[in-house]
């Protein structure tokens, strides 16, 4: 690696259950929060394999906020965003104040991810961090 | 307000200890409670209170403590 680079790793899982029981107590409420309608989206099938797939996306989406190091307005969850690609893989995308944040920080992109077994989902989150940026 | 706070802790906080046995300043996170948990507990306070928090707010500060959560509901709320 060179020298004007740094990374910054963040990681994070979500028991599939805890899911399960927001969405059946507070339902779209806690999902139109949480979040974004491609997620949803991405997320279809049987509940169980739907929650399983929204628990490894709120823990990408902590993951992220490790990688981020907000420290004092917290990014809107809807702002980090698991895009799934055609292939299967997926990629983070940021807006808003969580775009700013990781601009500010000299990060480039975000690499995440994703897996599930047994009730438990995880995400590991990295990045390349540009020292000269994220000097401040 | 404090008990309805307390109840709604102890029914989304998924807490390893005894709500009861936390402190009205102690850090609810260091307690145990988790950024998903904490979801469920300001869902189920936007409910209880008939409000919801502003973005703005959306920080581990507003619901990091029993007092903490009760400033920020008596400023949205007015009571």
């Amino acid at each position: 690696m060179s020298s004007g680079t740094s990374i910054r790793v963040g990681a994070d899982l979500v028991m599939v259950g805890q899911v399960a029981d927001s969405i059946a107590c507070f339902g779209d409420r806690y999902l139109r929060r949480i979040y974004t309608e491609h997620e949803i989206d991405s997320c279809g099938g049987a509940p169980s394999v739907a929650s399983a797939g929204l628990a490894a996306r709120f823990a990408a989406k902590e993951a992220t906020l490790k990688v981020l190091r907000p420290t004092g307005h917290r990014p809107e969850w809807r702002s980090i965003e698991v895009r799934r690609h055609h292939g299967g893989w997926c990629s983070m995308s940021l807006t808003g104040h969580a775009a700013e944040l990781a601009t500010r920080a000299g990060l480039g992109e975000l690499a995440v991810s994703l897996t599930h077994e047994e009730g438990i989902a995880a995400a590991v989150v990295v990045a390349l961090v540009s020292e000269s940026a994220g000097a401040f | 307000m404090d008990e309805k706070i307390r109840s709604i802790l102890a029914e989304h906080g998924r807490f390893p200890i005894d709500v009861a046995d936390i402190g009205d300043d102690e850090d609810l996170f260091a307690a145990g409670m988790t950024s998903h948990a904490s979801v469920n507990v300001m869902l189920a306070l936007e409910e209880e209170f008939d409000m919801e928090f502003p973005e703005s707010m959306l920080n581990k500060s507003t619901f990091e403590s029993v007092t903490a959560i009760r400033s920020a509901l008596a400023g949205l709320t007015g009571s």
